[in-house]
This record gives C-alpha cells, sequence and structure tokens, in this order.
C-alpha cells in the first residue's frame, strides 16, 4: 500500500511520519506513536472515546484519514497535564467528584471537556450535558461528570480571576 | 476471630480509610491520565493480528471456502477455518452452560455473523483486506426467529450437530429446538389457589433481546512461547480463572502452563463472562504461527455476537383476594437462547435465579417453569447488569403487582405495603425455596414514599390526567413505583458451582516488614474500583491504612483462585474473602503482640490499628511495630512472616433491595417522554465507600433507563440482525439521562462478614421496572394495561393511538 509522508504536531512535539492513506488517526496515534490514552469504542463515530483536540477543535481520531491531519497541532490526553506534570483542573476534578469508573471513556471525556471550558468558561448543567454529548459513558450516568467539569471550570476561573 | 470489627471514629480511624469512608479512587491517577492498559493496548515484538470472515446469513449451509483471494492479500499469513480446527478438536467448544458452540462454523452456519474463517495478518488493516477477499458459497435456509415458534413440529432442524441428542444438560430434549425445560416451586398447590382465588390476572411480558455494550468491546492477546511450552492469554475475562481452566480443558496445554491476564477491563456488565470464539481462535492462530496474536472485536461484532441479555417471553399470573392480599404467583417463560446454549449461569440453574420472582411480597405458593430453546441468534444469555436472569424476575412481580392493582382498582403502592415482607418474618423463606436473610422493607417504602411525597404525585396526577381530558394539555402523567429483592453473591456450593466449580472467592494477603501490605484476589475490577474498596476493608480489619495496601486482580499466576466478578459477587464473597483474612492476619499479630509485650492474648484488646493491654492503653503495640516482630521476633515455635490467605464459601446468597419512584409525563401526539424525577432508596448493607456507591447507582440507573426506554436487538424475517451497531443500539448520551436522587437505608446482613450485601446491580434490576411501570402507569386510566418495552417514543406513540387517545 502506498504510503504518504506527513507531518504533524502532537502535545507540542513534532513528529514526521509515514502513513498509508487510508490509515485512520486513532490508529496512527495509538499504534505508531503509542499514545494509548485515547481508545476506539465504535466504529461509527458516536462514542468519543478517541476524541483529541486538533487545531482548537475536539475530533473523534476514528473517523479522521491521518493525511487530512497534514500539520495540525493535536493534543491528546497525554498533553493535557502542564509539562512539568501538574494535572490539568479537570483531571483532578474527575478524581474527587468520581467522574470516571472504568476509564475507558475518561481520556476521550477530558479531551472534550477541556475543549468545552476553552469554548465556554461557565456553562450551566445544560450546556456541559449538550457540551459532552458526543462522548458516552456506558459507567457514572454522567451526573459526577457534570460535576466534576463544574468544579474544574470553578478552579480555573478562580486560578485566572487571581492572575 | 470471627467478630465484625468496631467501626470508631477518630483520627487514627481517620488516616486508615477504611470501610464507610469516602476514598477517593487510586485507579483515577491513572485512568485521567490516559495510562490504562487495556487489551487493545497491549503490544507485544511481532504481534499479529486476527479478524473474521463472518457469515452474512442466519441460516445457510456452507457450500465452499476458497482462501486463495485471501491469501493473495498482502499481509495476510494463515486462514483458519473448521476443516483446519477439526483435527485439533478445536471447532466446537465447551459452553458455561452444557452445551458446545462452533468457534468456527463447520457445515452450517446458525446465526448471522457467525465466526467462519480466522485471517491472520501483520496488522488489522490486512486482516479486514483478507477478510473481503476471502470467497464463501452458501445455501441459504429458512431461519427460525420466532422463538415462540422454534418448537413448532414442522420448525427447521437448527443444531445438526446434537439432532439425535435426547438427552439435555438439564434433562430431557422433547423437540429438536428445544433446550431444556426448568421449573421450581410447587405446581400442584399454586394450581389449587389459582383454581380457588378471587382474582386473577394474566399478562403476557417480553422482555426483549439487548445488549450490556460496555465502551471497550472485547478482545485478547494470545501468545504461545514454543519453547517453554507457555501460553500467556491477555483478554477481557470477567473471570480470568475460568477462561484458564476452560482454556486448558479445550487446549489440552496443562493449566499450570497457562496465564491468563485480565489487564484494565472498559466495562463488562455481563459481556465479558463468557469464553468467545476470539479468545480461542487468538490462542489457535499463535500456536500455529508462533506469534503473538491479537483479536479485538469492532462494535458491530460485539453486538451481533457475544453475549445479548435478555430475550424472555415471559407469561405471568397472579391470584389474590378481592382486598389484595396475593395468594399465588405463577410464570410460564419461553427462553431465546440463540443458536448455541452459552448462558453463564451457575450449573444447576439453566434460567439463573429467575425463580426469585416472588419478589419482596410474602407470596404463600408459586410456581415457574422456563422452557429454553434454540433460534437462528446469536449465543449469549448473560446477566446484563443484574445476578442471572434477576431483572427478568423483578421485571415480572412488579409488572404484574400494577396489572393486579389496576384490576383491583387499588393504589399499586397500597397493594405492596399490604405484600410487603415483614421485618420480624426474617429470615424469610420464599416459596420458591431462597432463605431471603435479612431487611426491613416497609420502613424503606415509608422513607422512599415521603421523600418524593407520593401522594402529593398522585393528586397532580390527577390534576394532570382531568387537564388532558378537557383538552388542555396532550401530556399525560405516569408514576412507576417499584420495591425489589435482589440475590446475588453466587454463591454457596451447595447449590451453585460453574464447570463444576464451586462459586467461592479468595483473598491472600501478605504484610511486608514496614507495615504496608499486599493483597490478591480472585475476583476482577471493571470499573467498580475494587483496589480502593477492598483495601478499605483490610484496612479496618488489620488496622494498615488503605493508602499502603496494593490491592492486584486478575493475574492467575498471583492471584488465587476465584470465580470473578459478574452478579454483584465481589463485595459479598470475595470482600467477605478479604474481611477473613484480614483477620487471620490480625490474629497471628494478637499472638505477636502477647509474645511482645509479655501478656496473656486474652488480655490484649484490638483499638483501630494495633492491639493493647485491656485496661492499660499505653501499653499497646501498632500494627506497624507487630509487622516489623513478625519478621525478626515471633513467639517461640511460630512461623516467621505475616500471610493470610481466605478461601471463603458463602453460607448463603445476599438480599439487597430497593424502593424506586419515577415521575414521567408523556406527550401522546409525540410518544416522548420526559423523565421529570428519579428517586432510588437502596439497602445494600453495610456501606463500604459510599461516594462509589452512589456512582454504581447512578450508573445502573443509567442502564436501566437505557433497557425501558430504547434498547433492543431485532432480527428481521430473514435472520439477519437490525441495528447492532451505536447508530441504533440506544446508549443514553448525557443529554437524555435523567437526574438522580440517590437514599439509602442500612440493615447489614447477618451471614456476611461485613454485612455488606453488593450494589452494582441492583439499580439495574430496580430501575427497569420503575421506567416501565411509569410508562403503564401514565396509560392506566385511560384503558392501558401492558405494553412492551422499549418504550421508544415510536412505540409510546402506537400504544397512545391503539388506546384512541391520538388527535381526532
Amino acid at each position: 500500500m502506498a504510503k504518504k509522508l506527513i507531518a504533524l504536531n502532537i502535545n507540542g512535539q513534532k513528529h514526521d511520519l509515514s502513513v498509508e492513506e487510508r490509515e485512520l488517526l486513532i490508529h496512527t496515534l495509538r499504534e505508531n506513536l503509542g499514545l494509548k490514552g485515547a481508545h476506539i469504542g465504535c466504529d461509527t463515530t458516536h462514542c468519543g472515546a478517541c476524541t483529541v483536540d486538533l487545531d482548537g477543535k475536539s475530533v473523534k481520531s476514528c473517523t479522521m484519514f491521518t493525511v487530512q491531519a497534514e500539520g495540525a497541532s493535536i493534543t491528546t490526553i497525554e498533553g493535557l497535564a502542564g509539562p512539568d506534570g501538574t494535572l490539568h483542573a479537570l483531571q483532578d476534578s474527575f478524581r474527587d467528584a468520581h467522574g470516571l469508573q472504568c476509564g475507558f471513556c475518561t481520556p476521550g471525556m477530558l479531551m472534550r471537556a477541556d475543549r468545552l471550558l476553552k469554548e465556554n468558561p461557565n456553562p450551566t448543567d445544560e450546556e456541559i450535558r449538550w457540551g459532552i454529548s458526543g462522548n458516552l459513558c456506558r459507567c457514572t450516568g454522567y451526573q459526577n461528570i457534570v460535576k466534576a467539569i463544574h468544579q474544574a471550570a470553578d478552579t480555573i476561573n478562580a486560578l485566572e480571576a487571581a492572575e | 476471630m470471627n467478630d465484625q470489627t468496631p467501626v470508631k471514629t477518630d483520627d487514627r480511624t481517620e488516616k486508615l480509610e477504611g470501610i464507610g469512608c469516602k476514598r477517593k479512587r487510586v485507579e483515577d491517577v491513572r485512568f485521567t491520565q490516559g495510562k490504562g492498559n487495556y487489551v487493545d493496548d497491549i503490544n507485544l515484538p511481532g504481534m499479529l493480528f486476527g479478524d473474521f470472515a463472518r457469515s452474512p446469513y442466519g441460516h445457510a449451509r456452507i457450500k465452499n471456502i476458497n482462501k486463495d483471494p485471501a491469501l493473495a492479500v498482502e499481509g495476510v499469513l494463515a486462514v483458519l477455518t473448521a476443516e483446519d480446527i477439526i483435527p485439533l478438536n478445536l471447532h466446537y467448544m465447551p459452553t458455561l452452560a452444557g452445551d458446545v458452540q462452533a468457534v468456527l462454523a463447520h457445515e452450517k452456519v446458525l446465526f448471522q455473523n457467525q465466526e467462519v474463517a480466522f485471517i491472520v495478518a501483520t496488522d488489522r488493516y490486512a486482516a479486514a483486506d483478507g477478510v473481503e477477499a476471502l470467497e464463501v458459497e452458501y445455501e441459504e435456509l429458512v431461519p427460525v426467529v420466532d422463538a415462540l415458534k422454534a418448537m413448532d413440529a414442522d420448525a427447521p432442524v437448527l443444531r445438526e450437530d446434537i439432532v439425535d441428542k435426547t438427552e439435555g444438560a438439564h434433562g430431557p430434549r422433547k423437540h429438536h429446538n428445544h433446550i431444556f425445560t426448568w421449573e421450581a416451586g410447587d405446581a400442584e398447590t399454586t394450581k389449587a389457589a389459582f383454581d380457588s382465588a378471587d382474582v386473577v390476572v394474566k399478562e403476557y411480558l417480553a422482555h426483549p433481546r439487548v445488549h450490556p455494550c460496555p465502551l471497550e468491546t472485547c478482545g485478547s492477546v494470545a501468545d504461545m512461547n514454543k519453547i517453554t511450552g507457555q501460553l500467556t492469554l491477555w483478554g477481557t475475562f470477567q473471570a480470568p480463572h475460568i477462561v484458564r481452566t476452560v482454556a486448558s480443558l479445550i487446549t489440552t496445554i496443562p493449566e499450570h502452563k497457562i496465564r491468563v491476564i485480565s489487564p484494565d477491563i472498559g466495562g463488562g456488565f455481563g459481556n465479558k463472562v463468557g469464553v468467545y470464539p476470539g479468545y480461542v481462535m487468538s490462542i489457535v492462530a499463535s500456536i500455529v504461527t508462533g506469534k503473538p496474536v491479537k483479536w479485538v472485536e469492532d462494535r458491530m461484532e460485539n453486538l451481533s455476537t457475544t453475549a445479548f441479555a435478555r430475550d424472555y417471553h415471559i407469561t405471568a399470573e397472579l391470584a389474590a383476594t378481592k382486598d389484595g392480599k396475593i395468594l399465588a404467583m405463577r410464570s410460564h417463560v419461553i427462553a431465546d437462547h440463540g443458536a448455541f446454549d452459552a448462558c453463564a449461569d451457575p450449573t444447576k440453574y439453566p434460567a439463573g435465579m429467575y425463580h426469585i420472582c416472588t419478589g419482596a411480597y410474602d407470596i404463600p405458593t408459586a410456581y415457574v417453569e422456563v422452557e429454553g430453546v434454540y433460534t437462528n441468534k446469536a449465543p449469549g444469555g448473560v446477566s446484563y447488569r443484574c445476578s442471572f436472569r434477576v431483572t427478568e424476575a423483578v421485571y415480572t412481580i412488579e409488572r404484574m403487582v400494577e396489572i393486579l392493582a389496576q384490576k383491583l382498582d387499588m393504589d399499586p403502592v397500597e397493594l405492596r405495603k399490604k405484600n410487603l415482607i415483614q421485618p420480624e418474618q426474617f429470615p424469610y423463606k420464599s416459596a420458591m425455596g431462597w432463605e431471603y436473610d435479612s431487611g426491613d422493607y416497609p420502613t424503606a417504602l415509608a422513607k422512599a414514599m415521603e421523600a418524593v411525597d407520593y401522594d402529593g404525585l398522585r393528586k397532580q396526577q390527577a390534576e394532570q390526567l382531568e387537564e388532558f381530558k378537557v383538552g388542555k394539555t396532550r401530556e399525560i402523567m405516569g408514576i412507576g413505583s417499584c420495591f425489589f429483592t435482589e440475590i446475588v453473591g453466587a454463591g454457596p456450593s451447595k447449590s451453585c458451582d460453574i464447570l463444576g466449580i464451586a462459586m467461592f472467592d479468595s483473598c491472600e494477603i501478605r504484610v511486608h516488614p514496614t507495615g504496608a501490605a499486599i493483597a490478591r484476589l480472585g475476583t476482577i475490577s471493571q470499573g467498580q474500583g475494587h483496589a480502593t474498596t477492598f483495601a478499605q476493608i483490610l484496612a479496618t480489619e488489620t488496622g494498615i491504612p488503605a493508602d499502603m495496601i496494593t490491592i492486584e486482580e486478575g493475574d492467575t499466576d498471583t492471584a488465587p483462585y476465584g470465580l470473578g466478578t459478574y452478579g454483584s459477587r465481589s463485595t459479598p464473597v470475595a470482600g467477605a474473602a478479604a474481611a477473613r483474612a484480614g483477620r487471620k492476619i490480625r490474629h497471628k499479630a494478637q499472638l505477636i503482640a502477647s509474645h511482645l509485650l509479655e501478656v496473656h492474648h486474652n488480655d490484649l484488646e484490638w483499638d483501630v490499628d494495633g492491639f493493647q493491654v485491656k485496661g492499660n492503653p499505653d501499653q499497646r503495640k501498632s500494627m506497624k511495630e507487630l509487622a516489623w516482630a513478625a519478621y525478626n521476633n515471633v513467639p517461640p515455635g511460630m512461623e516467621m512472616g505475616l500471610e493470610a490467605v481466605d478461601y471463603y464459601d458463602p453460607p448463603n446468597f445476599t438480599f439487597p433491595y430497593g424502593a424506586y419512584f419515577c415521575v414521567a409525563k408523556i406527550n401522546v401526539d409525540t410518544g416522548e417522554t420526559k423523565i421529570e424525577r428519579f428517586y432510588a432508596l437502596d439497602d445494600c448493607g453495610t456501606r463500604i465507600n459510599p461516594m462509589i456507591i452512589e456512582g454504581q447507582i447512578h450508573g445502573g440507573l443509567t442502564e436501566a433507563f437505557a433497557v425501558a426506554m430504547g434498547q433492543i436487538i431485532e432480527y428481521d424475517d430473514n435472520g439477519n440482525v437490525m441495528g447492532a451497531s451505536l447508530m441504533d443500539f440506544f446508549l443514553p448520551t448525557a443529554v437524555e439521562t435523567p437526574v438522580w436522587e440517590t437514599d439509602y437505608t442500612e440493615v447489614p446482613s447477618p451471614h456476611h462478614p461485613i454485612g455488606a450485601k453488593g450494589v452494582g446491580e441492583s439499580p439495574h434490576v430496580g430501575g427497569v421496572p420503575a421506567f416501565s411501570n411509569a410508562i403503564n402507569d401514565a396509560f392506566a386510566k385511560l384503558g392501558g394495561v401492558h405494553t412492551h418495552m422499549p418504550h421508544t417514543a415510536a412505540r409510546v406513540w402506537a400504544h397512545a393511538q391503539d388506546l384512541g387517545l391520538g388527535k381526532s
């Protein structure tokens, strides 16, 4: 199968890759680059377990060919914590509020929640519920996820106000 | 040494983070950083990928398989069919239900998407190309898709491999598509009670085929090392030890040469209890190629081939007096088991614990008969977030109680109250022979009714109905109630085994010299938070802080044998083993303390995290000190070290219960339902971690909502499975999911070492009937008696139309 050379910026690092044109971004991330945080949960773009941040948008990486991402800047769950390892407010709040159980949806859910809070720093319950409706969770019933996202919003907003 | 450890509330106790505290989960640290290790994350050097070519037909004869085009695909290394594995005697594997299941279809396919060939390739893309290139010729046969017609005289023969078998695993077979007939209770006294009763109600209740659909699908990685003869198998196994035993039995590899590892599991809900052809084929392919082989199913394969649930066609009856005292219960079920009987039930119970269907009520006599039949559908029959067939059972009684109340023109909650088992009746022997261990049902129901203002809700409903009748609104209101009793914690060896292995569970604990410890159990978490909660049990029992205890599960080379995690059995069985192993540690520590303090051990008392001399608390030895002493200064004649193991065979099941209320508004013109309120009161006995309990209840209620309101796996007349993808199969998003109110009472189980009963499945078991009752209740005053799940907008709208409620 013919391969194509492309460049991607992932979690702040440039990668030059040679990929098959039909290769999905999720497989490049997981199998080529060893970034296994994003998961595969369906074949139809419904579950959102594979969500990553691509050029400032939440993208389901199972429904995008890697070649379509040429030149893009991508953040995965592995890049959510600070460079010094300080956890993101969402990573803390999901644990505090018991916003995860099996952990399979969590990386995608966190990446989506991060983008949601960048789009809307003070979301209502309803805005959060709509905002994460592309990410399915089978364990939590979402209630504690909503709570965790509120808690992270408060933390982030308080930090920004202090700055 | 088996006395329950008193839980105190002081600083030292708090530091332990033992039973009763909202300890944050230790698992989350890696999960929130994308560092989980699920089966598809396993990547071994030289690993190959296997994928199935599957049947496009529900019932067909395989005329010919041409491997050549698949073998010609770049990257494809092997194409395995039934012919290739017949010499190994691996084309059929034993099921947990005493049947066999085709690993690869031989001569015939019996359900759509059945495994026909296994394509092994260098990566998943090449494997998929190979699947597409393979040529298989079929001759279509007439399928059986309606379970109620499976035993018609002229029904096609499905299982040619066992057509001459007149004796099944559970008694005689009376038809070529018949699997078993199983009964419980007393047919004659029940008949007599029905014959002389004032009032009898009878209803057909379909519990449709659904699927547990965890977010992670099933998969495995097999690595057969030809030099050492060692097989390592990673996979999505809810019961890794049973997988090891089954793998040894079917491959004849000695059991000590097989290591089964369940890594992190992305949700199970029953889907990952069974043994699937993919697991077997990854092993076979690794043996054939000499390389590690991974198999991971996609979502369509998951929904259409591994582990459906329910598919019970229930006819149920209640007999009662005019004033609402239930006299007898009777039920007949046709159970659609699909093409192979691969139900995961204890051996003696082919219909699981369906005979818990007398529920929370004092019903003098009852009888059930369940007939299992073969159809051209996927095998399975797992317990989807419930103990074995318990959702089916609770749905039966909780719908029937409502139907009886409607017939008697009584309030359904009043009817329940009148029939509840009373606190003084425990231990209560049910008409089906179960011994309910404990409970205070009236208190739970009263608390729930007060919390939701039940009388107020009924008033509101009546007002809404008046407005509907005069045309002021097109919405009607339904109040769904449910009082359920579960039966979990399988189970006592006298009644429960799987493949002849009793359903005990185990815990092994090793305390290190510095007072830290590692404990291993026979269970495996799939999101329940075992690493957090089992450490809490051990912290309370041993005085070692939970943060100093590592919990390990899922590796059969290191963990003691256990029967795994499903049917809410981890806390009732393995949790009990943990408590008892902890007490053995404490017992030895007490003898060491007696030696160090030079007093008789009976003069010592346990206090939170150490032993002190009675009446002289200054003279004490902490568990930390005792652990150190265990490695250098033990009493004469005592072995060094501080280790314990406990294999726990529970004396009885546990019986969690709860009272749920659901308030729904239905628009009769669109059929859309809004869940306005959902209140769940659960009694799971002693509460180990209230935060985790609440999380389990939220999740179970959400799965109940999915089952009641939208999930169904349907087949068309040709045996095509309809909607085996997330395009069609309903998984609720955050938008539809209601807000949950939780509450509790706490009546400890008298026979469990810490009084815990298990909780993970109660919300599903109680939730399904609560939702369904809400929908049916909304129509009850408008002529409706029963409408089947799932209560999708289309079905609810059709029901409203049937009742003449459409706009004229």
